[in-house]
């Protein structure tokens, strides 16, 4: 039998026994709806100002509501993540568990992953309660449910790569707090590099975690952007594998 | 050659002559033990350490080590804190490489077979490894599930090692609000899940009141029979208690190590005499002193005298006549053994020289 399905199946039970799932849920919907309110008023201001009288052709659902919407869950997510992967390595620390675990018949990968696809299943949680917010658009609006679907999956994969720095984070240090800093710290960086050089031509603006998000906005998704997301997920996990060995070898 | 073989290899292990490894004898150049570890290779140790070293920077943890124990062998590992117990007990278990060194459990290299290794280890760290948030049974299901019991024993094993532990009446309870004691019976409980055959206990009484004291020693000794087990210790009477190997560790050097029958023989091979006289001049000191076989003389508590004869010679009766020929007074005059405590402590205090 695989190690994968035990970690998993615990570390999702200890999520959701402390209120910090619950907490870290009712936060991130609870943004999520007020923000996608906000545009929505916007678009109706907009609509009825004059002045924007000869922009009426831009002035749709995707541009004005559901591309900021989905920008703005992009952010929420560079706050929220590090606050899901902070416990997930540096606790196994604090409560001694690691010593079970690494002495365990297991691979050290079957821990990664099960502790990473727990946080995952969270994650998913998580985007699937604010898709709520979506639907109601769907019943009074037609948007384009094409760029709908591929932001979310945007936003998966980038909720994804953060995890799996956020993980890493959570290896190298054996409390919570630090390791939520560093994590926040790391995906500020990639954020930055981004914003300071925004083609994506440049090393710096392919490195960047939101160049590749733009064109999921859009309803377009691209091989390159895909393989981007994939590779940060893989490189956070080798990290975290790294430290965790090295950590021991020392 | 094998059948050849067999009756040196039982006299060996039986008669194993009491290897004193002090820290000016070099454990490599050290023959005997040399020759014992050839043979006792047959008997497939459970667990074999070899020149294991640990460095963290330039602090030595553990300083070239090695001894092996086979099936049902209880080792007491005793030293102070600091000596390099917990570090050791790492890296037999695999939780960290040595330094330098190689370690087989059940015959197979932790570091180049960690699994089927692991496989056959159950580990109580210094600390016990809980889930604060989670209940009980479902905590012991859980380490069932990575210790990679099969699904079909599952159920029997958490039965067993509840019962086993005595904790069957907190299964559903959640571990965050159980006692120390209560705590540390579930750490041996998970230890005991796999039913390994070589059992690693880091002191295991470690912060228990007395009473918990005696019943974790009682579980443990009801453990022994065909397992190995090493369980690390501060306290020496635990090691008199339950274990029938020790040794003795010290600045992460062995300086002890032997059946727990010859340390108590050899305890008592140098038997001090207790003489108590009704007269107490100096004279007394002065004249016990001047007997050839005496080596040392020092007052006990209550204004006897304790006399240490050189090793191995009866002075009873030259003492005796002394005290009669002066007319001072017999009063008490019998052999005191040393106790294993003084042993222990004149063995790490001559090590720190
Ligand atoms: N991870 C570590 N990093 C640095 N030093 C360590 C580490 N673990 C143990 N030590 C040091 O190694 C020595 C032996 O420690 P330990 O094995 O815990 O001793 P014991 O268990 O006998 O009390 C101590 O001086 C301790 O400070
Ligand atoms: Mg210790």
């Amino acid at each position: 039998m695989n190690a994968v399905y035990p970690i998993l199946k615990r570390e999702l039970r200890s999520y959701f026994a402390s209120p910090l799932a619950y907490v870290i849920l009712v936060v991130f919907q609870s943004i999520s709806a007020l923000f996608f309110l906000l545009y929505l008023k916007g678009l109706l201001h907009l609509q009825f100002d004059p002045s924007f009288h000869l922009f009426r052709g831009e002035l749709n659902l995707n541009n004005v509501v559901v591309i900021p919407y989905f920008d703005t869950m992009s952010i929420v997510l560079l706050f929220i993540i590090p606050l899901i992967t902070m416990r997930s390595l540096a606790d196994e620390r604090t409560s001694h568990t690691a010593e079970l675990l690494f002495t365990s018949p297991i691979k050290l990968r079957d821990i990664i992953l099960g502790k990473y696809l727990a946080a995952l299943i969270l994650l998913i949680i998580m985007l699937f309660l604010s898709s709520l917010n979506i639907i109601v658009l769907t019943v009074h609006g037609n948007p384009d449910l094409g760029a709908v679907f591929s932001s979310y999956l945007g936003l998966l994969l980038l909720g994804a790569s953060f995890l799996s720095i956020g993980i890493f984070a959570s290896s190298l240090s054996s409390s919570q707090l630090v390791s939520a800093i560093i994590a926040f710290g790391i995906l500020l960086v990639l954020w930055l590099i981004g914003a300071s050089s925004d083609t994506e031509s440049s090393i710096l603006g392919y490195i960047s975690l939101i160049n590749h998000f733009e064109n999921f906005g859009k309803g377009i998704i691209e091989l390159k952007d895909l393989a981007y997301y994939f590779s940060m997920i893989y490189i956070g996990l080798f990290l975290t594998h790294v430290a965790l060995d090295s950590e021991r070898w020392r | 050659m094998i059948n050849d073989k067999q009756p040196l290899i039982n006299s060996l292990d039986k008669n194993c002559s009491a290897v004193i490894l002090l820290k000016s004898v070099h454990m490599g150049s050290f023959s005997p033990r040399g020759i014992s570890f050839v043979n006792l290779r047959v008997l497939t140790a459970m667990i074999h350490v070899q020149n294991v070293s640990k460095h963290f920077g330039d602090l030595v943890a553990v300083d070239n080590i090695s001894f092996q124990l086979e099936k049902g062998d209880v080792l007491g590992f005793l030293g102070p804190n600091g000596a390099g117990k917990t570090t050791t007990m790492r890296i037999i278990t695999g939780y960290m490489p040595p330094t330098k060194g190689k370690v087989h459990v059940a015959d197979v290299d932790i570091f180049e077979d960690p699994l089927t290794a692991k496989s056959h280890i159950g580990y109580l760290p210094e600390n016990p490894p809980l889930y604060e948030e989670m209940i009980v049974t479902d905590y012991l299901d859980f380490v069932a599930d990575i210790k990679k019991v099969p699904i079909n024993e599952k159920k029997g094993r958490i039965h067993y090692v509840m019962e086993k532990c005595g904790i069957f009446d907190v299964g559903k309870r959640i571990i965050g609000h159980l006692s120390k004691g209560y705590r540390q019976r579930i750490g041996i409980a998970q230890a005991l899940i796999n039913d390994p055959s070589v059992l690693v206990l880091d002191e295991p009484t470690n912060g228990l009141d007395p009473r918990q004291i005696i019943e974790i020693r009682k579980l443990i000794k009801g453990l022994s029979g065909d397992r190995t087990i090493i369980l690390s210790t501060h306290i020496l009477p635990e090691v008199t208690m339950i274990c029938s190997k020790v040794v003795i560790i010290n600045e992460g050097k062995i300086v002890l190590e032997e059946s727990l029958k010859r340390l108590s023989q050899k305890a008592s091979d140098v038997e001090n005499i207790l003489l108590k006289t009704k007269y107490q001049g100096d004279e007394v000191r002065e004249k016990i002193l001047s007997i050839p076989n005496v080596s040392d003389i020092r007052s006990g508590p209550t204004n006897e005298l304790i006399i240490q004869p050189k090793k191995g010679v009866d002075i009873r009766e030259e003492v005796s006549e002394l005290v009669i020929q002066n007319k001072w007074g017999l009063l008490e005059l019998h052999p005191v053994a040393h106790n294993l405590e003084e042993v222990f402590l004149k063995v790490i205090s001559s090590a720190g020289n």
